[in-house]
């Protein structure tokens, strides 16, 4: 393994500041993506800043109720904070679908939210991919695609975000806060992941920056929550298609609608067009599918995977059944 | 915690951590990984390596008593925690309970996977936020693999040692 040079941060300030003075430099907080890509190679940086030390572990309840949840908040932590389960619980279901007990243990909000996708040309560092190494071409077009996006895709690029936590997050609505050099700033998370396009090396809306916290959207009222995952085994593996929902129900008519998937796209995806058919029309199969046919209109197929477009549809349909289901139960 | 800034990749750094009860004090490179400082360094080699990459549990130990991936993590992470390894769970001689159970129900094969299956299960036991049933055992017992299928006896003895806790808890549900 390609060794680095290290740092322990004992501030967020200090932790930036060794960022800054060191381009080649990564912060390491669980390290479950970091340490696995570096042996791999595909990630070489020239110094690790461990920012573990941090007071980032907390989940707190703002004055206007809505919940901050520190970047170093481990997966586990945060799938079992009671005040998730409570007010999110869709973020709860999607954390546990994902990894392992022990990965989950390590693995931190931030750290979530930076994992890198799972294309096995990306991971093998001698293939051609523009994402580990820019204009190198993308072995994957025409390789063994079947695991690969049908969502958000270019020419350059078709990996898949692989991360469940942030389907949660994308149906939920949430708001980051990054510490940079000149001061804290927040951006949108709708915002913060890029579409590969013609650069997928940029992977999202960072410049030297730590994430310190996300900031979770009111909850809908009443709410039926559900994540269905669909995957080659039952536990411990990522999504070939995965589907969040959440409902909020008026007698039998839908209320508001939120659906965001995963294993489909090439950033967490939500389906806004799908969440505005859906929002006052009957809480029923004919609905839910007219949903999932609006979702996936754009989707386009490679030649391994065009089984993912009927999978997602399933995962949205019975997403969608469930969550209008428990909302039904919610409410009485 | 003190703040350490400048380590050029060669100089080691020392990490004070408590492994299996005691204090120790070692001397790391930044870059070695806390599975292979135990194994090569330390000489406690019942932590398995399976496929260095947190993809099947051979590796499990306990940090601060959560079960982790001992392959994806650096040891310079580990200052100032509590490292158990599968050396540190028997007491006084006498096995850990679900060591012991390990061996009535015929929970292994080879054995490669037993040192992370047993880390796994003595966590899983202690963490109440994760229910008893079956389900959600084998659920959270899916990041450690066992190539010798011995998976219905792994089973059966955790919830073995479950059921006789709570029988020596007073009852309850299981
Ligand atoms: C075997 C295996 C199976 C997995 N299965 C799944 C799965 O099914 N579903 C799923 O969603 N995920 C899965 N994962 C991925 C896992 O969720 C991520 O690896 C994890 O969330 C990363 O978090 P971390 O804290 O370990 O990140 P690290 O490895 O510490 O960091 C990852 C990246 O983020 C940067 N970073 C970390 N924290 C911050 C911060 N606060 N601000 C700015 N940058 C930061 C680091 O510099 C690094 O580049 C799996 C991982 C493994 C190893
Ligand atoms: S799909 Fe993206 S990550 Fe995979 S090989 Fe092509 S460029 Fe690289
Ligand atoms: S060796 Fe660590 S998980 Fe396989
Ligand atoms: S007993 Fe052989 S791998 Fe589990």
């Amino acid at each position: 393994m390609r060794t680095f040079a290290f740092a322990r941060a004992d501030s967020v300030a200090r932790a930036v500041e060794h960022r800054q003075a060191e381009p080649g430099s990564a912060f390491v907080a669980g390290g479950t993506t970091l340490l696995d890509l570096v042996k791999l190679d595909v990630m070489q940086p020239s110094r690790v800043i461990d920012i573990n030390a941090l007071p980032l572990t907390t989940v707190e309840r703002l004055p206007d109720d809505r919940l901050r949840i520190g970047a170093l908040v481990t997966n586990t932590d945060l799938a079992y904070h009671p005040d998730v389960l409570a007010d999110h619980p869709l973020l709860s279901q999607a954390i546990l679908a994902g990894a392992s007990t022990q990965v989950r243990n390590m693995a931190t909000t931030g750290g979530n939210l930076m994992q890198r996708t799972r294309c096995p040309y990306f991971r093998d560092a001698a293939a051609a991919c523009n994402k580990r190494e820019p204009g190198s071409g993308c072995d994957a077009r025409h390789g063994v695609n079947r695991m690969h996006a049908v969502l958000g895709g270019s020419r350059e690029c078709v990996a898949v975000h692989p991360s469940d936590m942030c389907v949660a997050l994308a149906a939920i609505g949430a708001t980051l806060t990054l510490h940079g050099p000149h001061g804290e700033r927040e951006i949108d998370f709708a915002h913060f992941h890029r579409l590969p396009g013609t650069t997928p090396h940029l992977e999202h809306d960072l410049d030297d920056e730590l994430i310190v916290a996300v900031t979770l959207a009111p909850p809908l009222m009443p709410l039926g929550t559900a994540y269905v995952k669909l995957r080659d085994r039952a536990s411990f593996e990522f999504a070939l298609a995965s589907a969040g929902a959440m409902l909020s129900l008026d007698e039998d008519l839908i209320g508001e609608a939120r659906l965001a998937l995963g294993g489909v796209a090439t950033k967490p995806w939500r389906c806004r067009e799908a969440e505005a058919l859906l929002a006052g029309k009957r809480a029923d199969t004919a609905a839910f599918a007219a949903a999932a046919d609006v979702a996936l209109a754009d989707a386009q197929p490679l030649a391994h995977n065009a089984f993912k477009i009927p999978l997602a549809r399933q995962a949205i349909v019975r997403a969608l059944r469930e969550a209008a289901r428990r909302a039904g139960e919610d409410a009485t | 915690m003190q703040e350490t800034t400048a380590h050029p990749p060669e100089a080691a750094v020392t990490v004070r951590l408590t492994l299996n009860g005691d204090p120790i004090t070692i001397e790391v490179s930044p870059s070695a990984i806390l599975l292979d400082v135990l194994r090569e360094q330390l000489g406690l080699t019942g932590t398995k390596k399976g496929c260095d990459h947190g993809q099947c549990g051979a590796c499990t130990v306990h940090v601060d008593g959560r079960a982790m991936n001992a392959c994806l993590r650096l040891a310079v992470m580990c200052e100032g925690q509590a490292v158990t390894t599968i050396e540190g769970l028997a007491e006084a001689g006498h096995l850990h309970p679900i060591q012991q159970a390990f061996l009535d129900h015929d929970a292994f094969q080879c054995g490669y996977c037993s040192p992370g299956q047993i880390m796994s299960a003595v966590a899983l036991l202690e963490d109440h936020r994760i229910a008893g049933d079956v389900a959600t055992v084998r659920e959270a017992m899916s990041g450690n693999l066992c190539r010798c299928g011995a998976y219905q006896n792994i089973l059966a003895a955790i919830q073995d040692v479950r059921l006789r806790r709570h029988a020596q808890e007073g009852g309850g549900d299981a």
